[in-house]
């Protein structure tokens, strides 16, 4: 069964600066998590082989209009407007933000 | 919080941890040790991206075929537009390039106390966590005729790439122009919903070429067409006029294998090339390790980690899961399924609590001639309130209509995904 380490931790650790630490994380492995799933079609971590665009290292802002205008329906798509509209604007940001900040 | 302060934080979270811990136990703890069963999209998956995640963990993958064949895309081979070595990728890279030790081997039990996983061959490898991507197994006995294998290497399935997919184009390339094709599905849930009308596509596009007198009948135990129904319908009619003709409601009775013979409730079939997908369940292992929930087919997880309800400490991926509504069993849902669980593992084997919402997604493209596709595609939002993965409304849907455009998004989507999980 699983053991929870953080138990342990928490005895020395203050609590204010235990949680600030655990949400960081949890909070950086939620948009990995996210952000792999768009890597099952644009390539691990955003670096496709070609055919779909590669979204590692575009910058984030143009990369965000793009996302936000797929969930408006402003920009033509196939399937991304389909995708886009399952995610808030404040994930698409985050999700905008990882990629940008992925090597090519 | 910057990275450097993050950083000095987690030294010294590390050594107070030790610290804490050297009064009661060893400080020096031996690497932790994920054991994955199954190299499809799922397993493989899993393993790779464990590895990229915390390369301090070590995976390893029991897989028992040489190498990785790709379901989707494999109806190209029946038509006549891929072949089956292009469809298919080593295990080289995730040991050299990821560390990951692929055993080639089956795995015959799993022995969840002593944390433990028998294998057919090799010696029993222990796990601090299991990830059980079983895939399907064929469950012949629901298919009187079928049972032996002497039946089974007649009238094939082709529902697992390799080669029986390049069996069953042979069977086709045999029938004389004019011949008959049949198809049986089983009733949903079954491996790929859409992939039953697109092969049936791909057999008339072969057709078409090649014997325009020949004809595919589908014979569906379903009330209706599963999925993209008026995609396919409009394919089929517009497409291959006359080609192809669908029944729903063809609930099977039995098979000769001899006679190429399948009896329906209220009618029997003579085909020239007879093609059975059997009904199926989670891949043999799951059975045997008490993994299977109420209907004793499909392994009930909580949809958060994909840990079993049945056994903890067990993740369970893809096909072999008891799907939550509106999921396909697909090898896009099980390369998702795959990261979630890869980072739950990580987080309970690391102490962090596991992500509180994965968001995971689908896209399944369906080729309905060499160069065009249909899709439909989905996103699955975790609701912590109802404990399982729900559509969320407004996203995904279908193609409009048939496209050549998607027909490069979809051959550029499988060289993604075989790479994500593989390469």
């Amino acid at each position: 069964m699983t053991t929870w380490k953080p138990w342990l931790a928490a005895f020395a650790l203050a609590p204010a600066a235990l949680t600030a630490l655990a949400q960081s994380h949890s909070q950086d492995a939620q948009i990995r998590v996210a952000a792999a799933s768009c890597a099952a079609c644009h390539g691990t971590n955003g670096v496709s082989l070609g055919g779909i665009p590669a979204i590692a290292g575009v910058d984030q802002r143009q990369l965000l209009e793009k996302l936000l205008a797929y969930k408006k329906g402003e920009l033509p798509a196939t399937v991304m407007h389909q995708h886009a509209k399952g995610y808030s604007d404040a994930e698409l940001a985050q999700l905008a933000d990882f990629f940008s900040r992925q090597k090519r | 919080m910057n990275a450097l302060n993050r950083r000095s934080l987690l030294g010294l979270a590390g050594g107070m941890a030790a610290l804490s811990l050297a009064g009661c136990a060893s400080p020096a703890r031996p690497s932790q040790r994920v054991v994955v069963i199954g190299g499809g999209f799922g397993g493989a998956t899993a393993a790779k991206y464990i590895r990229l995640w915390a390369p301090e963990i070590e995976v390893v993958l029991v897989e028992r075929e040489a190498a990785f064949v790709s379901c989707p895309l494999s109806n190209l081979v029946l038509g006549g537009s891929q072949t089956i070595e292009g469809l298919t990728t080593g295990y080289g890279a995730l040991q050299s390039k990821y560390g990951v030790r692929v055993v080639r081997d089956e795995a015959l039990a799993i022995d969840p106390d002593k944390r433990e996983v028998r294998l057919a061959r090799g010696d029993a490898l222990r796990y601090d966590r299991l990830i059980v991507s079983p895939g399907v197994d064929f469950l012949y006995n629901e298919v009187p005729g079928l049972e032996s294998a002497e039946a089974q290497a007649r009238v094939l399935h082709a529902w697992k790439a390799g080669p029986q997919t390049v069996a069953l184009r042979r069977q086709l390339e045999a029938l004389p122009d004019g011949g008959v094709y049949a198809l049986h599905i089983p009733k949903a849930p079954y491996r790929c919903p859409p992939g039953p009308y697109e092969r049936a596509a791909q057999v008339a596009f072969y057709f078409q070429q090649h014997k325009p007198r020949s004809k595919v009948l589908v014979l569906d135990a379903n009330p209706d067409i599963v999925s993209k129904k008026g995609l396919f319908l409009k394919a089929w009619s517009e497409r291959y006029p006359g080609i192809v003709e669908y029944r729903p409601n063809s609930a099977l009775v039995s098979v000769d294998a001899g006679q190429n013979l399948i009896q329906l409730q209220g009618e029997s079939v003579r085909a020239g090339v007879l093609n059975v997908v059997p009904p199926q369940k989670a891949g043999r292992i799951a059975t045997g390790a008490g993994l299977l929930s109420g209907g004793k087919k499909w392994v009930g997880v909580d949809y958060q980690t994909f840990e079993s309800l049945a056994v903890p400490g067990i993740h369970v991926l893809g096909d072999a899961t008891l799907s939550a509504p509106g999921m396909p069993k697909s090898g896009f849902m099980a390369n998702n399924h795959a990261k979630v669980a890869a980072d739950a593992v990580i987080a309970v084997l690391t102490g962090r609590a596991p992500n509180p919402v994965p968001v995971i997604a689908n896209t399944c493209y369906s080729f309905v001639s060499d160069t065009d596709v249909v899709h439909v595609a989905s996103v699955h939002r975790y609701d912590p309130e109802k404990k399982t993965l729900v559509v969320v409304p407004g996203s995904g849907g279908l193609s409009s209509q048939a496209n050549d455009t998607e027909g490069r998004y979809a051959r550029a989507w499988a060289r993604n995904i075989w790479a994500d999980a593989l390469l």
